[in-house]
């Protein structure tokens, strides 16, 4: 393999956790509910995959232990947010505490004795990259059929999400609760728990997408090991314009990016354009997600507004609702 | 039988007091069960956990140093908040303030290295404050610190009251830009000559003065007691904190008594940041004494909760601050004597606020039970009476 289908490769294998909690993130947000807690479901679903495959040694069942992890977080967030009307960023933001606390404190207590660590534990099954024949010969491209079921199944997850959410009868219902919950509930939805299976079903997303992380990308568990991925995958959601088709191109963008940094680093070639990107340091490249994210959110809103257009985040984002209210 | 919420006249002022209480003494039997599962004596947890935080005069001293920063991230937040401006760059700002002193006070250090021969990557920005003399240095840093919080939250804040553009998404963006800047600032170009990581000592001349003991309580503290009382006055006291304060509960009608929106959001938010950049410089100048790994953790962000579990008052936000500096000291010596992992101390941040945001909804709304049976009988009766 050459180098550049090794950057595709690794591109993939990061892009694969992340577009999984983006995905989680756009069904959450369209249906009005912002979720900041996804750096604590990430964690406390990589965490809890990770001892799980540990002691069973069945990768199914780890996924979808993260996966409930991600859901039990995203339980206490819908309570909160949909039933107890409290500010949804005030909400997230202490499930990202306690997810983070809760995944930091059982990684030193999940493993075997005397020491009860998890760290530096190897796991004793991994995912095998599955190679499609001839595809996977296809020059650069051919990376893009040389990694595991997780990454298939994202591809097939993709146009399913996007076909989902716009051309089904409970895409649209789902829209509507996010953009205008009092004529969706004028129409017979039910908004609240319409709220509830989609924040449910992003924060299994977002377990499944730590599960990833800790299962596939890097298998092994290690303190805080989400890095931060939680917040990119907030980025990538505003990034792609809530549109879970476009999520796939944010996630190469950004997951190339933070790919290249490691590449770049371990590149020993000649060519001086590469010479010239491994002059750029590291951290420069850690920001880039967010800023391009922060550029992309204010000129697009800049923008639509010039065209009385829209770019922003569903209507209702970010509010409760209730019917008796007035 | 069924439940359902009914809008109180009056917000309810007695649950305001009596809710935190409940929701710290379920959040510690929630924290209990967690510690119970993993085969943890809790009450001794909670006993080292105090003790840690609170036990002899250093830790005490310690926790309240910590409180200071958490404290004034709290209020900065708080006046953002008032406007219904959801300001969580609050980190950003605060690291701002950090990077901002570090500038300030090191650039006398670089020039002098540089004359001695031994350090050559000095820029001339790094240079730009080497003309400060020693008895300014600290109310200089201390400003720069102040100033670039307050053009971080600005940026956000001027795009939002001229474009709408998502404040919540914008300043939670910001914040990793600022963060991933100072790591490499202290890496690799603010690095110090010698090991691998964080920049020099600031000069002594800038150093806040300590209260001594050992601990690490410093003058900050008359700082940030100062600002408490400055900005509640101005939040309950003056125009200007009426105007904020209508803005927040009813956008249409300040603007239609004469109230500039656009121009106040973008100075309260101006003066958030600053509060929030100050915090930053304040803890550097008083404790860390340089910007070096750990900057981010998390000030800004425990900040938001002060400020929201406060109402943001901020004189409510001093006893939160201090709720949550004796959480996280107290964290620390969990490790040591308990051999717990100090993460203990998220969690219960987490948990405290979990039964609070849970039961917040009861001071504005009363639970009302609806007894079917009767509704139809009632019904009946209404029907027969027609």
């Amino acid at each position: 393999m050459d180098f550049f289908t090794n950057v595709v490769v690794a591109t993939l294998v990061m892009g694969t956790s992340l577009t999984f909690a983006t995905i989680g993130e756009i069904f959450t947000e369209k249906a009005g509910i912002l979720n900041l807690g996804m750096e604590g479901m990430m964690l406390l679903g990589a965490l809890s995959g990770f001892a799980t495959v540990f002691y069973s040694g069945s990768l199914l069942f780890g996924i979808l232990v993260g996966m409930f992890a991600g859901v039990f977080l995203a339980l206490i967030h819908a309570f909160l947010s949909i039933n107890m009307r409290a500010s949804q960023v005030v909400s997230g933001l202490a499930v990202t505490m306690f997810g983070t606390g809760l995944a930091n404190f059982l990684g030193y207590r999940l493993g075997p004795a005397p020491s009860f660590n998890l760290v530096g534990m190897n796991l004793p099954v991994k995912f095998n990259a599955i190679i499609v024949p001839f595809l996977s010969d296809i020059p650069v491209f051919g990376g893009l059929f040389r990694v595991s079921i997780l990454t298939y199944f994202m591809y097939a997850l993709i146009p399913f999400a996007w076909y989902f959410m716009y051309r089904t009868k409970y895409g649209l219902a789902l829209r509507a609760v996010g953009e205008n919950p009092r004529t969706a509930a004028a129409m017979g939805i039910n908004v609240n728990k319409t709220r509830y299976i989609y924040t449910l079903i992003g924060g299994a997303f977002a377990g499944l997408g730590g599960a990833c992380i800790s299962l596939y990308h890097t298998p092994s568990w290690n303190e805080n090991m989400t890095g931060g991925k939680g917040w990119i995958v907030i980025a990538l959601v505003i990034f792609s314009g809530w549109n879970p088709a476009k999520a796939i191109i944010g996630t190469f963008v950004f997951g190339g990016i933070m790919q290249l940094q490691f590449a770049i680093q371990a590149y020993n070639g000649s060519s001086a354009f590469m010479a010239g990107l491994k002059s750029i340091p590291g951290q420069f490249f850690g920001m880039a997600p967010y800023l391009i994210t922060f550029l992309v959110l204010a000129i697009m809103t800049v923008i639509s507004s010039l065209q009385h257009k829209q770019f922003s985040s569903p209507s209702a984002l970010c509010t409760s609702f209730a019917i008796d209210d007035k | 039988m069924e439940f359902s919420l009914e809008k109180r006249e009056v917000r309810s002022k007695k649950l305001v007091f009596i809710l935190p209480i409940i929701s710290i003494v379920i959040s510690m039997l929630l924290g209990a069960i967690i510690l119970l599962a993993c085969k943890v004596n809790p009450i001794m947890t909670y006993f080292y956990l105090v003790k840690g935080a609170l036990g002899n005069k250093i830790n005490l001293l310690n926790t309240i140093g910590k409180a200071i920063p958490l404290l004034l991230c709290g209020v900065g937040v708080g006046i953002a908040f008032k406007l219904k401006f959801w300001n969580i760059g609050a980190e950003g700002q605060y690291v701002w303030g950090v990077i901002g002193i570090t500038w300030v006070m090191l650039s006398g250090k670089w020039a002098e290295l540089t004359a001695a021969g031994t350090y050559s990557n000095a820029s001339w920005v790094m240079l730009f404050w080497a003309w400060v003399p020693d008895s300014l240095l600290l109310p200089i840093g201390i400003l720069v610190g102040m100033l670039m919080g307050a053009l971080w939250a600005g940026i956000p804040a001027w795009l939002k009251a001229h474009w709408k553009v998502d404040e919540t998404l914008s300043t939670l963006m910001l914040n990793y830009v600022v963060i991933k800047l100072a790591e490499y600032l202290y890496i690799s170009k603010w690095k110090a000559p010698l090991g691998n990581m964080g920049t020099p000592d600031i000069p002594e001349a800038g150093f806040l003065t300590s209260f001594g003991y050992g601990g690490k309580l410093n003058t900050g503290l008359f700082m940030a007691l100062a600002v408490v009382g400055i900005m509640y006055f101005i939040l309950y006291k003056t125009r200007w904190g009426f105007e904020l304060n209508m803005i927040g509960k009813n956008s249409k009608a300040a603007r239609c008594q004469g109230v500039s929106i656009k121009r106040n959001i973008v100075i309260a938010l101006l003066v958030s940041g600053a509060i929030c950049g100050l915090a930053g410089a304040i803890d550097t100048a008083g404790i860390t004494h340089k910007l070096t790994k750990g900057v981010d953790s998390g000030y800004g962000f425990t900040g938001i909760v002060i400020a929201w579990m406060a109402g943001l008052n901020p004189i409510i936000s001093i006893f939160y601050a201090l709720l949550m500096a004796i959480l996280r000291t107290g964290a620390f010596s969990l490790q040591i004597k308990m051999g717990l992992n100090s993460a203990m101390g998220d969690v219960l941040q987490g948990l405290i606020l979990i039964p609070l945001l849970a039961t917040n909804i009861f001071v504005d709304y009363r639970l009302v039970i609806k007894h079917y049976k009767k509704k139809i009988i009632d019904k009946v009766a209404c029907k027969e009476e027609e």
